[in-house]
C-alpha cells in the first residue's frame, strides 16, 4: 500500500497540497526502531544469564524474520520495507519468547511463521490479526510442544553447563513451590530468554513511555488485571495460589505488558476497547495459569484477546461531539 | 489554575513568534485590485458597474441577491477595467471586478470613540451590517448578517467572540486585539443589541497573554459584563463548536447550529470590522493579513486592501527565500489553500498568507495503517478518523455516514499526527463530496 502522495507542482513552479500542510515529526520507521532500542535492556539481560545461546536465538529468528519479510514482499510486488523495524521487533520478540536450549531450525522455522503466515498472509503490516511473534511461537508450541517447555537455569547462576529445570510457574503449578520474587525480578531465574528479567522489561517499557509510543492503559491495565484475578484467588486460597505479585513477575506477562499487549496493530483504537482488552487479556491470564493445562497464560491470552479486536473497535466507537441518541 | 478547553486536539509547532510582534502596517495602495464577487459559499453578487466605470473607493460594485450573501465594495478609487473570470484564492475562477487605481485614497474619519448604539434598532444595525459587506473573518468569510438573524423561536442569550487564532504562524487577529480592542468590544455590544443577547464572552488563547490584557482593559470601561476566557493553547480551539464547549461548556448537537445552544460566535476581526461600519459607513475594503511563513523574508502583519494580489502583497514582506520548491497558502498550514498562482486577490476571508518551504512539506510516500489511534485521540469531534478515511478513498457512502463522516470539522488533526502520513482528511473530504453528491436529487 505505498503510494505517492498527492502533490503536484503548479506552472509557476509552487507546490500544491491537500490540507494540512504540515506534519507532525514522525514516522512507523521511527516508532519501530525506537522499540527495537526498549528491547535493548531485555536483550542485555538475556545474554548476561544465558550467554551465546541468547545471541544465536536473537540473531537467528531476527535474520529468518528479515527474510521471510523481504522475500513475500518482493513476491507480493510490494516495496520491501525490511528496514523500517516491524520484521526486526517481531524476530526479536520471537527470540526473547523461546527457551534458551530451543534448536536453531526450530526458531527459524517459528519466524517463518510468524512473519508468513502471521503478517504478509493477512496483506503485510498492519493488516494482521493477531501478534505475529506470539502467533509464530503458538505454532511452535504446537510442533515442538517438549522442546518448547525444556528449561535451564541461567548459566550465570550455575556456572557453564546447560542444567535442566522447570520454570517458576511449572513450579508453582506441578509442584507448589515457589521462586523467589527478588530472583523474578532481576532475572536470575529459569524461563523463556527475555521472560526472566522484569527489571529490564520495565526500563525499557518506561523508555517507549517516554517517547509517547505506548498508552499507560494497556500495559498497566493488564498487569492490573492479571494482580487483581489472581489477588482474588490468593484471598481465596493462599495457601494453594501464588501472591499475586508472583503472577506479575513470572512468565511472560511482563514482556507480553509491555512489548505484546501495546502492539499497536493488534490492540483496540478506542479507549472503551483498549479497557476490555487488557482487563479480558489479564482474567484469561490467571485462568489459565491456575487452571489450565498449561503453566503459562500470557500467549494465549493476547491472541484471544487480539481475535476480538475488530469487533472490539466496532462496539466501542466513541460517541461524537455532540451526538443525541 | 486549568484552562479551559475542549477534549483531544493537537499541538502543532505554531511559529506565531515570526509576526506576533510586528504591529499592524498599512501595505502600499494597490495601484489595480481584483475583486471576487464570490467570497464565500452561497450565491455569487450581481455586478452593478461595467467595464470603463469610474468608481470610488468604498462604493458599492456587487450587490447581494440572495439572502446567504454580502455585497461588495470598491477598495480603491479608479476606473472599471474588466469585469469577467479571474483566480481567487479558493481555488478556481470566479467572476471578478478589476480596478485600475486612479492614485487617490479616500479619507475614513477614524476617530475611535464610543458608538451610539441608542438611537438605532437592532433591525438598522442589522442592514448597516449588510451593506457593509461584512462576513466572518476567521476564514470562512460566512455573511455575518445572516449570523446575526436566528429564526424568532431561537433566543440567543450569549454572544462569543473568538480570539483563539489557533491555526500556526496567524497573528492578525491577535494584532486586531492588541491595537484595537475598543473597536472589538463596541463591535461585540453592537452584536449583542442585534441578537438581543445579555451575555458576552471572549476566547482567547493563552499564548496571547498582551491580546487578554488589552481586551480586558478595554472591557471594563466599554463591556464591563464581557467575560474573558483565557483557554489552553492548542488546536483547534478556534473551530467553532471546540470554542462553544470550552467557554461555556454548551455542547452543539450534530447537525445543528450555535443559535440552536443560545450562541452567536463571531471572530475579533469581524467585530472590529461592525465598528467600522458603524461609526464611519465604512465597508469592508480592507483587513489585517498576516504574512508570515519560514520561505519568508520578512513576515509582517498588513492592513491590506482587498483585492490587492498575493504577489504584491509579498513583495512588501521581503519577497521569497526560494522561488520555487515552495507553497503559498491561503491561510493556515493547518487548513488553508495551496496556491497555484500568485495572481489570487487578497478577499474578506483572506486572514493570512502563509509561505512554507517544500522541506517541511509532507513529501512522503503514505503506508498501511497500524491502528495506532492517533488520530481518534487527536480527533476534537471524536470520530474514528482512520475508519473514515478508507470509507471515504473508496466511495463507500453509506457507512462513512454510519461513521459519522458528515460531523467532520476538516480541521485535519488526523493526518498531522498519523505516522503512516495517510492523507485521512483529504479522504475524508472525498467521502463528504461523494454523500452530498448522492443526495442531490437526479444522480443515482
Amino acid at each position: 500500500m505505498e503510494k505517492e502522495a498527492k502533490e503536484q507542482e503548479s506552472a509557476v513552479g509552487l507546490i500544491i497540497t491537500s490540507s494540512p500542510h504540515i506534519l507532525k515529526e514522525t514516522s512507523i520507521p521511527k516508532i519501530m526502531h525506537t522499540v527495537i532500542m526498549a528491547l535493548i535492556p531485555a536483550m542485555a539481560v538475556s545474554i548476561y544469564f544465558f550467554r551465546l545461546r541468547a545471541v544465536i536465538m536473537i540473531v537467528t529468528c531476527t535474520l529468518a524474520s528479515m527474510l521471510t519479510e523481504a522475500f513475500f514482499q518482493r513476491l507480493r510486488k510490494r516495496q520491501v520495507t525490511v528496514y523500517d523495524g516491524s520484521a526486526i521487533i517481531t524476530g526479536i520478540l520471537l527470540a526473547l519468547t523461546l527457551p534458551p536450549s530451543f534448536p536453531v531450525f526450530g526458531a527459524v522455522l517459528g519466524a517463518v511463521f510468524a512473519v508468513a503466515i502471521g503478517k504478509q498472509f493477512f496483506g503485510g503490516l498492519g493488516y494482521n490479526i493477531f501478534n505475529p511473534a506470539l502467533l509464530g511461537r503458538a505454532f511452535l508450541q504446537a510442533t515442538y510442544p517438549v522442546l518448547i517447555t525444556t528449561w535451564t537455569e541461567p548459566f550465570a547462576k550455575k556456572g557453564v553447563d546447560a542444567i535442566a529445570t522447570a520454570t517458576p510457574l511449572a513450579l508453582m503449578k506441578f509442584e507448589g513451590k515457589m521462586v523467589p520474587l527478588l530472583d523474578l525480578f532481576f532475572g536470575n531465574t529459569s524461563g523463556s530468554l527475555g521472560e526472566t528479567s522484569a527489571l529490564a522489561i520495565i526500563i525499557g517499557g518506561l523508555y517507549l513511555r517516554y517517547k509517547g509510543y505506548i498508552n499507560w492503559k494497556l500495559p498497566l491495565g493488564y498487569l492490573g488485571a492479571i494482580f487483581v484475578f489472581g489477588g482474588i484467588f490468593w484471598l481465596i486460597n493462599p495457601a494453594k495460589y501464588p501472591v499475586p505479585v508472583f503472577h506479575i513477575l513470572a512468565g511472560g506477562a511482563m514482556l507480553g505488558a509491555w512489548f505484546m499487549v501495546t502492539d499497536m496493530v493488534t490492540s483496540p483504537v478506542t479507549v472503551l476497547g483498549q479497557w476490555i482488552f487488557v482487563i479480558g487479556a489479564g482474567f484469561l491470564v490467571v485462568i489459565i495459569r491456575l487452571f489450565g493445562g498449561l503453566p503459562e497464560g500470557v500467549m494465549y491470552s493476547i491472541l484471544l484477546m487480539n481475535a476480538i479486536v475488530p469487533l472490539l473497535n466496532r462496539w466501542t466507537k466513541p460517541k461524537i461531539f455532540g451526538e443525541v441518541k | 489554575m486549568r484552562l479551559k478547553t475542549f477534549k483531544h486536539g493537537i499541538h502543532p509547532p505554531y511559529h506565531k513568534d515570526l509576526a506576533a510582534h510586528k504591529g499592524v502596517e498599512r501595505a502600499a495602495l494597490p495601484k489595480a485590485v481584483v475583486i471576487p464577487l464570490q467570497q464565500h459559499i452561497g450565491a455569487p453578487c450581481q455586478p452593478l458597474v461595467k467595464r470603463g466605470d469610474a468608481v470610488e473607493e468604498g462604493q458599492k460594485i456587487g450587490e447581494a441577491v440572495a439572502f446567504v450573501t454580502a455585497p461588495v465594495h470598491a477598495s480603491i478609487s479608479g476606473k472599471v477595467k474588466a469585469v469577467d473570470k479571474h483566480p481567487y484564492p479558493i481555488g478556481g475562477k470566479v467572476v471578478s471586478v478589476t480596478i485600475e487605481g486612479d492614485g487617490s485614497v479616500k479619507e475614513w474619519p477614524e476617530t475611535g470613540g464610543a458608538l451610539d448604539l441608542g438611537s438605532m434598532s437592532p433591525e438598522a444595525l442589522r442592514d448597516a451590517v449588510k451593506a457593509a459587506g461584512i462576513v466572518g473573518m476567521g476564514g470562512a468569510a460566512f455573511p455575518t448578517h445572516v449570523k446575526i438573524s436566528p429564526p424568532k423561536d431561537k433566543r440567543i442569550d450569549t454572544v462569543i467572540l473568538n480570539g483563539c487564532e489557533c491555526e500556526p504562524f496567524l497573528t492578525s487577529d491577535h494584532r486586531v486585539m492588541l491595537e484595537f480592542p475598543e473597536k472589538v468590544l463596541w463591535g461585540m455590544k453592537a452584536i449583542m443589541k442585534v441578537v438581543n443577547a445579555q451575555g458576552a464572552v471572549i476566547g482567547i488563547e493563552e499564548n496571547k497573554r498582551d491580546a487578554i490584557d488589552a481586551i480586558e482593559r478595554a472591557a471594563s470601561s466599554i463591556l464591563p459584563e464581557a467575560k474573558v476566557v483565557p483557554l489552553e493553547t492548542k488546536y483547534p480551539q478556534g473551530a467553532e463548536k471546540m470554542l462553544i464547549m470550552a467557554t461555556v461548556k454548551r455542547k452543539v448537537p450534530v447537525g445543528s447550529l450555535p443559535m440552536d445552544v443560545g450562541v452567536v460566535v463571531n471572530n475579533v476581526g469581524t467585530a472590529a470590522a461592525v465598528y467600522d461600519a458603524l461609526m464611519y459607513g465604512k465597508p469592508l475594503i480592507e483587513r489585517v493579513v498576516t504574512v508570515s511563513g519560514n520561505s519568508l523574508r520578512e513576515p509582517r502583519n498588513l492592513m491590506v486592501r482587498i483585492g490587492t494580489s498575493f504577489k504584491e502583497v509579498l513583495e512588501q514582506c521581503g519577497g521569497l527565500k526560494e522561488d520555487t520548491d515552495i507553497e503559498v497558502i491561503s491561510g493556515g498550514p493547518m487548513m488553508g489553500v495551496s496556491q497555484t498562482t500568485l495572481d489570487v486577490p487578497v478577499i474578506k476571508g483572506t486572514s493570512g498568507i502563509t509561505v512554507l518551504p517544500g522541506g517541511d512539506l509532507k513529501r512522503d510516500v503514505y503506508r498501511s495503517c497500524i491502528r495506532c489511534a492517533s488520530c481518534v485521540e487527536a480527533c476534537p469531534m471524536a470520530l474514528m478518523p482512520y475508519r473514515l478515511g478508507d470509507l471515504g478513498r473508496v466511495e463507500r457512502i453509506e457507512e462513512f455516514k454510519d461513521w459519522g463522516g458528515l460531523s467532520c470539522i476538516e480541521c485535519g488533526c488526523c493526518s498531522f499526527v498519523c505516522p503512516s502520513k495517510r492523507p485521512l482528511v483529504q479522504w475524508i473530504r472525498i467521502g463528504k463530496i461523494k454523500v452530498r453528491e448522492s443526495e442531490r436529487p437526479g444522480t443515482a
